[in-house]
């Protein structure tokens, strides 16, 4: 039985790393050029988490005319539309960072989904993907745009089973705001390996939220830069391991521009015999980057004996003048004194340990700000409950 | 009516060094709407007394029994203990994030009836409980003891005596750390619900200014995991004036 369990850690700038200028040692420095993005080891320190034997030669970037299918709610004004390598990188995409999403770039064909300058779009855009086997290898690539002073809403949901490493860029123009988010709801033998990246206007605002349910091995980047100052991003999480599932998040703030902000918070739970969740969470203060804003915080709820939790926060600073930097880690199992204190009140074990494990994630949910997906949600949080934490109560 | 016995209830908890006895033999017998002040220095074991009968795991029963109206509490899981009409109003409630307050009494007063409460009038008791107790009626959005103060801790747990109306209410220093002004409002609380038949209180307090709000029908004075001697609401007074020196130096003995 493994069960990392780590104390509340609280670090203020002032104790955090300096370094020099240069790039981020962390983060690899993006790029197309495959030569950059070399088969890993596993060695590597964006590497040394994921169980590479288990990606099914996604790694080894073969050709693949597989596809997904993709039902669209597309509101007026909003287009997808096909559009060349070279538009691409024309419109801004954002290079690739690791080898999956630079094999996406080279073998998928892109996609462009626009929201006008500003267009403001109350209706949620909402992307179902769905995979048929995991037997089919699914490269994907696609660019968002919401365009000057626009406001959109953008779910993506993946669902049944494929092979699949996609490359997503978010560009919000200046003034902007956008919500995004990537739902991971896979049947349990599916591997995706997805990058998404945003790149935030001048005082634009964005909110982006991956959440990961399903699939065998789940490896997700949420990237942020910054295209000028004022630029506030949200980034959120949830996640729900199973056994045997590995589930993993990456997350980078890279703070280009000054008074930006970056605030991040990822919450999951793990139960079963070999549940394993990753979360990386990278800031980089820049040197331009001066008069900033970041927070960042994981926490994870160990439900069962045999599961393990890595939660990795690491801080950059290249610049002494900021507003405020710190982040915060947990991982921990029910809180006896909780439990206690409700049952206390009459409330059985199996209500309470619901309750707890519903509170552990409302606050998070609650501010995913998209109806449909936080009913959706909710329920799947109870489903998942009923697998094993009330399994054992009835 | 209802009756909380407890007989030679011994306890011991587990430490670094091996289990260690915190009560060594404790007798009460709480009668049909008595309200019985037990009081002592920090470390006497008050606090352990009222987590062993509400079951908290931390704790070892090594001997004794414990009944309430003739039915074994201590074979009890601790929700049973609940149901069957045994609260702890906790010295240091616990914080339940993303549990609001009204889903919190709501699902406690679901599983204390066996059935949901009617909407309607709960709601409108709920709001009379947390009015009276000068609690603002946005409480009941508010994640369970999150960000409350001291004193909004302490006023919300006797709220939840109010709303769910047990047999018998164990009062673990509630008074500790409360102005005069929530200290009135707080022993209020516990008075309306003394005023109802038949309802017993174990009030346990290091200090005798919560004594003038609620009136014991007895004092215990608690002393090294005993009571050390019993008496009237003057030997509430007698401590007043001379503290807990005579106890503990024949303790010492």
């Amino acid at each position: 039985m493994t069960s990392t369990v780590t104390d509340n850690a609280l670090e203020s700038a002032a104790s955090a790393l300096e370094l020099g200028p240069g790039f981020s040692h962390l983060n690899p420095p993006p790029s197309y050029d495959l030569g950059d993005h070399p088969v890993p080891t596993g060695r590597e320190e964006i590497w040394r988490f994921t169980p590479l034997k288990r990606l099914r030669g996604i790694l080894d970037g073969e050709a693949s005319t597989a596809a997904l299918t993709w039902e669209t709610t597309l509101p007026a004004g909003v287009t997808l539309t096909e559009i060349s390598d070279a538009e691409a990188r024309e419109i801004g995409e954002l290079a690739p960072n690791d080898r999956p999403s630079a094999l996406a770039a080279a073998n998928a064909g892109a996609l462009l989904l626009d929201v006008p300058a500003e267009a403001e779009i109350a209706e949620p855009i909402v992307l179902r993907l769905h995979g048929e086997s995991v037997d089919d290898l699914v490269w994907g690539r696609l660019i968002v745009r919401v365009g000057r002073h626009a406001q959109a809403t953008v779910a993506i949901v993946h669902t049944g089973s494929a092979r699949y490493a996609a490359i997503t860029t978010v560009l919000v123009g200046d003034g902007a705001a956008a919500n995004v988010l990537s739902l991971q709801d896979w049947d349990d033998d599916a591997v995706h390996l997805g990058r998404d990246a945003i790149r935030v206007g001048r005082d634009a605002t964005v909110k982006h939220t991956s959440i990961s349910f399903g699939g065998d091995v789940v490896r997700m980047h949420a990237n942020v830069e910054y295209a000028g100052p004022g630029g506030d991003a949200e980034l959120l999480g949830l996640y729900f391991a199973d056994a045997g599932q590995h589930l993993e998040h990456r997350l980078f703030a890279d703070h280009t521009a000054p008074k930006t902000k970056s605030h991040v918070v990822y919450k999951g739970a793990l139960q079963g015999q070999g549940a394993h969740t990753v979360w990386i969470g990278n800031v980089l203060i820049r040197k331009v980057a001066e008069g900033i804003e970041t927070y960042e915080e994981n926490r994870n709820l160990v439900l069962s004996d045999g599961c393990q939790a890595d939660s990795v926060p690491n801080l950059e600073i290249e610049t002494g003048e900021i507003e405020g930097a710190g982040h915060a880690s947990a991982t921990a199992r029910f809180d006896d004194e909780q439990l206690f204190y409700l049952r206390s009140r009459g409330v059985s074990e199996k209500e309470a340990r619901r309750l707890v494990v519903h509170g552990f994630f409302n606050d998070l949910i609650r501010k995913v700000g998209i109806p449909m997906i936080e009913e959706q949600l909710l329920s799947t949080v109870e489903a998942e409950l009923a697998k094993n934490v009330l399994k054992d109560l009835d | 009516m209802s009756e909380l016995i407890i007989k030679d209830l011994q306890v011991s908890v587990d430490t670094e060094d091996g289990p260690k006895e915190i009560l060594k033999g404790v007798t009460l017998t709480i009668k049909d709407g008595e309200t019985h002040a037990i009081m002592g220095p920090n470390g006497s074991g008050k606090s352990t007394l009222a987590y062993s009968i509400a079951g908290h795991p931390k704790y070892t029963i090594t001997g004794g029994s414990v009944t309430l109206d003739g039915e074994d509490v201590l074979a009890m899981s601790v929700d049973e203990r609940a149901r069957a009409g045994l609260f702890l109003a906790m010295q240091y409630p616990v914080e339940v994030p993303g549990v609001s307050v009204s889903n919190f009494l709501r699902t406690a007063k679901t599983a204390l009836d066996g059935e949901a409460p009617k909407l309607r009038t709960w709601v409108k008791d709920v709001n009379t409980a947390l009015e009276k107790l000068n609690l603002d009626p946005t409480f009941g959005t508010r994640s369970v003891n999150e960000g409350f103060s001291g004193g909004e801790k302490k006023r919300h747990e006797i709220a939840q005596l109010e709303l769910l109306n047990p047999k018998v209410a164990i009062l673990d220093e509630t008074d500790s750390g409360l102005d005069i002004d929530a200290l009135k409002v707080v022993s209020e609380g516990v008075n309306r619900f003394r005023e109802q038949d038949g309802k017993g209180v174990l009030l346990i307090t290091h200090y005798t200014r919560i004594l003038r709000y609620i009136q014991p029908d007895h004092v215990h004075v608690f002393v090294n995991g005993r009571v050390a001697e019993s008496g009237g609401p003057e030997l509430a007074e007698e401590l007043e004036a001379n503290g807990y020196e005579r106890f503990l130096t024949e303790a010492a003995v």
